[in-house]
């Protein structure tokens, strides 16, 4: 018995790092994905940067806002091509026919597409730094990053599989993520402030652990009825 | 579908004859459990439905008139793949054998996306065999293809049965499916309206016995 459990754990690690593999091999011979989501983003940072009025205090309390936002548009960007390539060639059914447990599916293209994500903000991050004058090394907001970034991804990619089925699927994306993800983006939003500001980690604890809960919770969920969703 | 009455033998090659929206697409994706029926039973290489969905997924080899390859990965690469989620040993090796076989050894590591229709038909099926499946459907894997390489997919496709593989392929192309089946059923309005071996075919045409079973 316990024998079979860690095969079958290994199975399922060995298709999801295969699937993350696959994914990251292609998109680095291709950088269809990541260009379209990176040049989307400096775009919208370079938008707010005109549109906004942008005195040292404005600068200050709107930097955590214009990251959030950038991130998620690209991130919406990124998910939805991640899931076309799979529907393209009818690679969804060759990965649905792998006799694994489909959650691997799953987890595998939440890591790929975590990945493309944080190599984005990770480029956008400096640039922000640099055009707005304002200083991002701060550890607490990097810990946001990720943190924000693993829940927009878990929700993402589940909601990508669901409307990858549909024939509008570029605009069924944003409208069923956006308010999901609104919990998401909020905790963000608000724990990226206080990192910023420098407050005193009592203030940020809430919408940390706010983040942390949403997580788990968006994760637990998608395991659970990943299998059904992609199932006609 | 409806009453539909399906049994297959070890090592039989049916042919799945039916028009357009017949049910065979339905059919085959119902067996290949990426589709759910609302009701009745199937079993595949002694496995039931949906219960034992994983067993009967590592039996079973799929071709369908996609490809289900991924264009930015070279041919050896998507190989290489789904041998890792399949849990193929002896991978590379295995790569080498599958790629001789489909007559693309010389192409191996060129991207997918530079393949002809043909030759992405041959990795496709390449693909499917991968794993040594007992059971092989093939879905219309016609589709698209020029005189030659349909040619060349008979020459595949026989080399796939000869293994004693039991092979379901739908097609409504009368010419190549009477070349390779060893059964052939025709499908219409989701129910099976006949049914003969080649031998009970004897030298009645297909084209006749098709028309036939489609006309009661």
């Amino acid at each position: 018995m316990a024998a079979d459990q860690q095969t079958s754990r290994a199975s399922f690690l060995k298709a999801m790092f295969a699937i993350t593999w696959k994914d990251l091999t292609a998109e680095f011979r291709s950088r269809e994905l990541f260009s379209a989501m990176l040049v989307f983003s400096l775009l919208v940072i370079l938008i707010f940067n005109f549109a906004l009025e942008l005195d040292i205090t404005t600068r200050q309390t709107v930097t955590a806002g214009v990251l959030w936002v950038t991130f998620a548009f690209a991130g919406t960007l990124g998910l939805n091509r991640s899931m076309a390539v799979e529907k393209d060639r009818g690679c969804l059914d060759g990965l649905l026919l792998a006799p694994v447990d489909r959650s691997a599916i799953y987890f595998g293209k939440v890591v790929s597409n975590l990945v493309f994500m944080l190599i984005v903000e990770a480029i956008v991050l400096p640039v922000y730094s640099f055009l707005y004058d304002v200083n991002l090394f701060n550890l607490g907001l990097f810990l946001v990053i990720l943190l924000g970034s693993i829940g927009y991804i878990a929700v993402g990619t589940l909601l990508a599989s669901m409307a990858i089925q549909a024939r509008t699927r570029d605009v069924l994306l944003p409208i069923l993520l956006f308010p999901v993800a609104v919990p998401v983006l909020i905790a963000a939003v608000k724990a990226s402030e206080g990192f910023l500001a420098g407050n005193d980690f009592g203030t940020i604890y809430a919408p940390l652990s706010l983040l942390i809960g949403y997580d788990v919770i968006f994760i637990a969920v998608a395991y659970m009825v990943f299998d059904y969703v992609v199932e006609e | 579908m409806r009453g539909l009455d399906f049994e297959v033998q070890p090592s039989e090659f049916v042919a799945l004859l039916g028009p357009n929206g017949a049910g065979k697409t339905t059919f085959l994706r119902i067996l290949a459990s990426l589709s759910r029926p609302s009701l009745g039973e199937v079993s595949v290489a002694g496995y039931r439905l949906p219960d034992q969905a994983a067993a009967v997924r590592a039996r079973l080899g799929v071709v369908s008139h996609l490809p289900l390859l991924y264009g930015d990965l070279t041919a050896e690469e998507n190989l290489r793949f789904f041998g890792r989620m399949y849990g193929v040993s002896n991978i590379e090796a295995r790569i080498t054998e599958v790629l001789e076989m489909v007559g693309l050894a010389s192409r191996r590591r060129d991207l997918v996306r530079t393949f002809s229709r043909g030759m992405q038909q041959r990795l496709a099926i390449g693909r499917a065999v991968f794993h040594d499946p007992d059971v092989m459907l093939f879905d219309e894997p016609y589709t698209g293809l020029d005189q030659d390489a349909s040619v060349m997919l008979d020459d595949v496709l026989r080399s796939v049965a000869a293994k004693g593989r039991t092979v379901v392929m739908t097609s409504h192309d009368l010419i190549h499916s009477g070349d390779l089946a060893t059964r052939f059923d025709v499908l219409s309005r989701g129910v099976i309206t006949a049914s003969a071996t080649r031998k009970q075919l004897g030298k009645t045409n297909l084209l006749s016995f098709y028309k036939k079973a489609l006309a009661d």
